[in-house]
């Protein structure tokens, strides 16, 4: 490349950098003394907007770096912690799996289809960014109530809020499945929950897992000077230029919605190409360093890979293929087109490189080089459209203590339910839970997702607590499972964190997978605000205390703050994904019941041989009063989470693990949303009509018996010959087992005490679960006709 | 004995198609890129899923203007087996080499799950080691897998038994119901007069080994290589 046009001087820009243009990029005046004292002179508009981005809260972590480094990281298996565009852990036979949460979710807000679909695209990239091929997506999503009484939705929510939000939900999971489908990734599971908070904030969170060989693993690592750097797949146009700095790092306001040409417009058939192209490159072992074009596209990838090979990169942006005309250097370096990547090749070997990406169809072009002197160098028109030291931008962004302020404790904590008397028959109750969004079949989302694609699927969305996927050629399968519990956090962050991790944990190890790894997305309001921050440490905290004691590394994540519309926070939303390997597949367990006349055994980690939660009555009913259950049925949104036991947990997954291996179990499922109940329920309906017949004692009032939603518990299922070995391994890993009943084909059939509380048909409690949310969404009428 | 799987740009079930036939019947499978235009040394070809040039502007529309195509054209003309899966259903049908088209579904949207279909005619080399009325459980994953034709070429196609599959209940009975996409007479796939070329929408490789939740599937690859086994190699070149 010649650079003999150059002159030594900084452009100066058409727009002149005045304090107004430096606030409306979000850049505070100390943040604007930081940058002039790193250049040593004035910014001109295109490195103030190149700062405003790297140095924006959802690139930089500037809040909550400081909290993050309270997370474990380390472990054996860990062969790439935070840091690289995703985690990566060994997973045995020479396997390393790639693997990302990330989130999307005002470009959700702005534009459901477009705004999900390249939420999927660009967690996509994360990963085939690592020379990992994609096998798995999950996603985690929030939206505001979709069901409603009169037009009123029981939490208060008008018609036209409601309405809206069934459109978010129908609009998100379109773009899900548009990009996912057509990329050829399957999407075999996550969760959905729907929350009055989420009604101007949805979340979208979506994991990506990939799998690669792991010694031929890529990183985003620039090195040897004078290396070409070769930009490839679609064109820059001035699309989502500012989307990380303007629609992910400030509060939705009433403006918002003109924020849309910010949101990107996704193009999976392209990202399948490149997705193609850049495996077949690194296959040929032609590339030094690669990075995908995310947030703050062209930047971030150049600053980032020259900061983290300690080297400089130079940039000519007329190089770059533009989809446009007349873009300023400033629309250019901003720009978050999608399905692009930069890469750094070996001098010499460009013309392989552009062999590779000129049969899948894809622009491959050489726009700069590695230089030695660290600086970012952006060359425009033959002139220093910018100049400023890569390390700067991308590891030297102020770091904040924000403050914190613990909120005063909210009265919600002290709600009860007021419970029937006893004898009282439940199943009324039962069926409006069974309905109940959270807890109804997901089928209605899930099948408009190719979760099969790679034929890797073994255990389909909504058959098991996490979704598994086999890992061919070998005798593993990992199995994954997100988890979140926004309500939970509301009323106490450091512990819904820890039941959020708990639950994962327990859901991977359900299907008879060692947890091994985890993922987060860590969704809050606006940091600014102490209670927020208050409330981001402490999840933090949980998280970290929950994911220590099951010895879970965190590899990496996603902080999403400002989820905040009109000036109110959403609930406080850390989600959870984690990954667990099942060394023989072939012993993977599903919740589907699978034999008439096995013995059902509740298992607890706590130890005790009850049914029911042995803590103190009062705090049992503040617990209770945080349930699913509580809010369905009383209406009642407080109380306290469950209190977390993390050596039960533990001592509960070593034994699920245990027993799975041991092949003595025909199926196995958690306690979650709804009690021992909803999970009976639920091992029947994913079973080929099978139910469950219990009857057990309780000291408990019957609804806390049936509906309590305290951890550590699992339902398994299993012939009668093998209970004996089941009792002498819970007593080795010194659970509980006790055996509640037996499968049956008759009716679905709960005693206490010796009297019947909830009696029904199979079939006509299946109804009312696996319709409700596609009635709640398409009517009751176009739902029978789809 | 060796069987081509088909690679356009957007392809996304040839790694699928390749495995169910090279790793599950243990018979030789190679890829062959869209821009080759010569089948020389294959038995027979499959044409897979995915979103060929992402399905853009219609399915299969763009795929079938391929280099290969008119090689898939020539070796089917001289005989040769060629089997379209979903996307590659679509694009036999966009070629010409089968009749009919592939419309929206009538739910609009795109459905991934398990199907029963019926197994209409074993007098197919896709479906000679089925018996007739034989139900199947395979996966279907598609948006666009309505199939319609005009009367006379539904007349055809029953006259010729060339309605290789039709969804049905478990227990193989016809009901609207049991039919995902709104299909013709619940047509879910159909083979040329001469019944070499067969098209079905639901997806075979995805249902050839227990542990995926059904190996109904095998059926359709188990007749394709008893079939080449039976005649001698395609008269190709």
């Amino acid at each position: 490349m010649s650079h003999a046009a150059r002159t030594p001087k900084i452009v100066e820009t058409a727009i002149k950098v005045t304090p107004e243009i430096v606030a409306e990029h979000g850049i505070t005046p100390k943040e604007y003394a930081r940058i002039q004292k790193i250049l040593g002179r004035e910014p001109n508009f295109t490195e103030l907007g190149i700062f405003s981005v790297m140095w924006s809260e959802h690139c930089s972590y500037k809040s909550s770096r400081i909290h993050l480094q309270r997370l474990p990281t380390h472990a054996p298996q860990v062969l790439q912690g935070p840091g690289e565009n995703a985690g990566v852990v060994d997973v045995g036979d020479g396997l390393a799996a790639v693997f990302k949460m990330e989130s999307h979710n005002h470009p959700s807000y702005v534009e459901p289809f477009q705004g999900a679909a390249t939420g999927v695209g660009g967690i996509l990239r994360d990963v085939f960014t690592m020379g990992a091929r994609p096998i798995a997506v999950l996603d985690s999503l929030r939206f505001g109530s979709i069901t409603s009484a009169k037009g009123i939705s029981a939490n208060g929510e008008r018609p036209e809020v409601v309405a809206r939000n069934r459109r978010l939900v129908d609009g998100v999971v379109r773009g899900i499945a548009f990009y996912g489908n057509c990329f050829g990734v399957p999407t075999v599971g996550g969760e959905v929950e729907f929350e009055p908070g989420y009604a101007g904030n949805p979340l979208v969170n979506v994991l990506a897992l990939g799998i690669a060989p792991k010694n031929h693993l890529f990183f985003a690592r620039a090195r040897g000077e004078g290396n070409p750097v070769i930009y490839v797949g679609a064109k820059t146009g001035r699309d989502g230029i500012h989307g990380a700095s303007l629609l992910a790092s400030a509060e939705f306001t009433e403006e918002s919605q003109k924020k849309r040409p910010n949101v990107q417009v996704g193009d999976p058939f392209l990202e399948k190409l490149l997705l193609e192209a850049c495996l077949e490159a690194m296959a040929s072992g032609t590339i030094v360093g690669i990075q995908d074009m995310g947030a703050a596209g062209l930047t971030s990838s150049s600053c980032e890979m020259a900061s983290r090979g300690g080297v400089g990169i130079e940039l000519e942006l007329d190089r770059v293929p533009q989809r446009e005309s007349g873009m300023t250097a400033y629309e250019m370096m901003l720009s978050e087109s999608q399905e692009r990547m930069l890469l750094v090749a070996e001098r010499g070997r460009e013309a392989e490189v552009f062999r590779v990406f000129r049969k899948w169809g894809l622009d491959a072009i050489e726009i700069g080089r590695v230089t030695s002197d660290g600086m970012l160098r952006v060359l425009h028109h033959g002139q220093i459209a910018a100049e400023i030291p890569a390390d700067a931008l991308a590891e030297q962004a102020p770091l904040y203590q924000r403050p914190l302020t613990r909120p005063k404790p909210s009265p919600a904590r002290e709600a009860r339910v007021s419970l029937a008397p006893v004898g009282t028959d439940l199943s009324a109750n039962f069926h409006g839970l069974l309905a109940a969004p959270a807890i109804a079949s997901k089928r209605w989302i899930f099948e408009q997702y190719d979760h099969m694609v790679r034929t890797n699927t073994t255990v389909f969305p909504g058959a098991a607590d996490a979704a598994v996927v086999r890992l061919k050629g070998t005798s593993r399968a990992l199995a994954l499972a997100t988890d979140g519990k926004g309500r939970w956090c509301a009323l106490d962050p450091r512990v819904g964190a820890m039941q959020a991790v708990a639950e994962a944990a327990r859901n991977v190890a359900a299907v008879g997978a060692r947890p091994w790894a985890a993922t987060n997305c860590l969704n809050f309001g606006n940091p600014e605000k102490p209670e927020v921050m208050w409330q981001f440490s402490e999840a933090v905290d949980g998280m970290a205390e929950a994911c220590r004691a099951l010895s879970i590394p965190i590899t990496g994540g996603n902080v999403s703050f400002y989820n905040d519309t009109l000036g109110k926070s959403i609930d406080p939303t850390p989600i959870v994904g984690v990954l667990g390997v099942i060394e023989n597949a072939a012993a993977t367990l599903t919740m589907a019941f699978r034999n008439e006349g096995d013995a059902i055994v509740l298992l607890d980690g706590r130890g005790n041989a009850s049914a029911t939660p042995k803590s103190h009555e009062r705090e049992s009913l503040r617990e209770f009063a945080s349930s699913e259950y509580a809010r369905t049925v009383a209406g009642i949104v407080g109380g306290v989470p469950p209190a977390v036991d993390l050596a039960a947990e533990l001592r509960l997954i070593e034994a699920l693990v245990a027993l799975a291996a041991e092949g003595i179990l025909a199926s196995a499922h958690d306690i979650s949303d709804g009690g021992i109940a909803v999970a009976l329920a639920e091992c029947g309906f994913a079973s080929n009509g099978l139910a469950a017949e219990a009857a057990w004692h309780s000291d408990a009032p019957a609804e806390l018996a049936l509906f309590a939603e305290t951890g550590a518990r699992a339902v398994v299922s299993l012939s009668q010959a093998s209970l004996a070995r089941l009792l002498t391994l819970a007593a080795k890993y010194s659970i509980a087992a006790l055996v509640i009943g037996r499968v049956t084909r008759g009716q679905f059939q709960l005693s206490l005490n010796g009297a019947t509380v909830v009696r029904d048909r199979p079939a006509s409690l299946r109804k009312i679960w696996s319709g409700a949310i596609e009635h709640a969404i398409l009517g009751e009428q176009a739902s029978k006709q789809a | 004995m060796k069987i081509g799987v088909v690679v356009f740009p957007g392809s996304n079930c040839d790694h699928d198609a390749l495995h169910a036939v090279s790793e599950v019947i243990h018979t030789p499978a190679e890829f062959i890129w869209h821009q080759s235009q010569d089948l020389a040394g294959f038995d027979a070809v499959i044409l897979p899923g995915g979103f060929s040039y992402g399905d853009y502007l219609r399915t299969g529309a763009i795929a079938r203007f391929s280099p290969v195509m008119n090689a898939i054209a020539r070796f089917a003309r001289s005989g040769g087996l060629v089997l379209g899966i979903c996307n590659g259903f679509q694009i036999l049908c966009e070629a010409g080499l089968l009749p009919g088209a592939l419309m929206r579904n009538k739910g609009l949207r795109f459905v991934c799950r398990h199907v029963h279909i019926r197994v209409e005619t074993a007098a197919t080399p896709f479906t000679s080691a089925a018996r007739p009325g034989q139900v199947l459980r395979i996966p279907i994953a598609h948006a666009e897998g309505n199939y319609v034709c005009d009367a006379t070429t539904l007349a055809d196609l029953k006259h010729n038994n060339q309605i290789v599959f039709r969804y049905c209940t478990p227990d193989g009975r016809l009901d609207t119901a049991a039919n995902p996409n709104g299909s013709l007479d619940a047509i879910a796939g159909i083979c040329n007069r001469e019944r070499n070329v067969m098209g079905m929408m639901p997806h075979p490789e995805r249902a050839v080994e227990a542990a995926l939740g059904s190996t109904d599937g095998l059926v359709v690859f188990r007749s394709l290589v008893q079939s080449l086994a039976r005649q001698p190699a395609a008269a190709v070149s």
